[in-house]
């Protein structure tokens, strides 16, 4: 009975936790917007930003003000990768561009 | 011992040896401005043996008969012709100093067009025509212009046109950062990037004569002498920035600032390469 009343406590003190855990859709959307803007920005001090970047982070901002966070996260994750993968071609570019050169 | 000493000799040999091949393989990697010079006019010649190495200034003009006829004619009414006298007023007009643009060129500012961008070894960098001008324009009190308008495209012009016949000659000053330019502004122009990934060689060099939609891409070789352009799709003049800062967003790259380092750079480079070929602008392209 000790046993019981302890795990039951145990499992309430969990859901609570895990409640409290929880992201609401808006924290879900700042999460993903913040980590967009964060590769993008390293994408910048690449010399590097793509115009699709930033159109899909307007969007995402645009959703997000419209209620939408849903659609607000896709666009942020959009963007994140968008961002990413222009950093990505600023690195690999550093070597690869002499693959052109006229010789 | 002995072992030991002819153990510790082989290996300092060695080391000898393998610091000796330094130099070497610096040596290989250094820039040689003289030979990409060389290549690049290879290159374009032997890709286009029909064209004659003074018409590459061309641009489109030269990668195709019909649109070298097309051009032919317009020449005849040049749609820059309004640019040309708005360049020419705005450049003989004073500033309220009493000063003009000729106070700030070698040969009071005429003929001088082949000889930018120049390497300012006491800035330690590239200064192009445009960049030039504003800063003749912010000694002397007056607002700086914007690159990309009409403005600077019209002032270039007209330097331009009395330069016309006149070879690029870009000189690199022997000064490390003046390679270092050179060499940054190589790599600009080959490295890809915007979502497209493309690099300006991507259609200037590996693409000139192809269509893209329905223009008809410009040869590298000689591709600044028509500086500054009147562009039909722009319905308009065009200065060098503009052309850089357009290239970059039509592959969906950010552009960087209008004479950002990097685009003087690229345009030392890209001039360096088309020396001896005759200046052309204004010109006028599709």
């Amino acid at each position: 009975m000790r046993i019981s009343a302890l795990s039951l406590a145990t499992a309430l003190l969990m859901v609570g936790a895990t409640s409290a855990l929880a992201a609401s859709p808006e924290s879900d959307f700042k999460t993903a917007y913040a980590a967009a803007e964060a590769a993008n920005k390293e994408a910048g001090s690449l010399r590097n930003q793509w115009t699709v970047t930033a159109v899909a982070l307007a969007a995402a901002k645009k959703a997000a003000d419209a209620g939408d966070f849903d659609q607000a996260v896709a666009q942020s994750k959009e963007a994140e990768a968008l961002a990413r993968a222009s950093i990505y071609q600023a690195t690999s570019e550093k070597d690869a561009w002499k693959a052109l050169e006229i010789k | 011992m002995r072992p030991v000493i002819q153990f510790v000799s082989a290996a300092l040999a060695l080391t000898a040896l393998a610091f000796g091949g330094v130099p070497s393989a610096v040596a290989a990697d250094k820039p040689d401005p003289v030979a990409d010079a060389k290549a690049f006019r290879n290159f374009f010649t032997k890709k286009f043996p029909q064209v004659r190495l003074e018409d590459f200034v061309n641009g489109p003009y030269s990668m195709n008969e019909d649109m070298h006829r097309q051009w032919e004619e317009k020449e005849q009414f040049p749609p820059y012709e309004f640019a040309l006298d708005m360049g020419k007023e705005m450049f003989t007009k004073p500033f309220k100093n009493g000063k003009s643009y000729a106070d700030c060129f070698p040969n009071q500012g005429i003929g001088v067009r082949q000889n930018y961008p120049t390497f300012d070894e006491k800035e330690g960098k590239v200064v192009t025509l445009e960049l030039a001008l504003n800063r003749c324009r912010e000694a002397n009190g007056e607002a700086p212009l914007s690159y990309v308008k009409d403005e600077m495209a019209a002032l270039t012009a007209y330097m331009a046109f009395t330069s016309r016949g006149k070879p690029f000659d870009i000189k690199i000053p022997d000064d490390p950062r003046a390679l270092e330019a050179y060499q940054n502004g190589k790599r600009y122009f080959y490295t890809r990037r915007g979502q497209l990934n493309f690099s300006c060689a991507t259609c200037h060099v590996q693409e000139p004569g192809e269509r893209i939609r329905a223009e008809v891409l410009a040869p590298a070789l000689g591709i600044l002498n028509a500086m500054p352009i009147y562009r039909s799709e722009w319905s308009g003049m065009g200065t060098t920035s503009r052309r850089f800062t357009t290239c970059n967003s039509q592959i969906r790259g950010v552009p960087l600032e209008p004479q950002a380092d990097e685009y003087r750079d690229l345009e030392y480079y890209l001039s360096y390469v088309s020396n001896g070929l005759p200046i052309s602008g204004p010109g006028a392209r599709p």
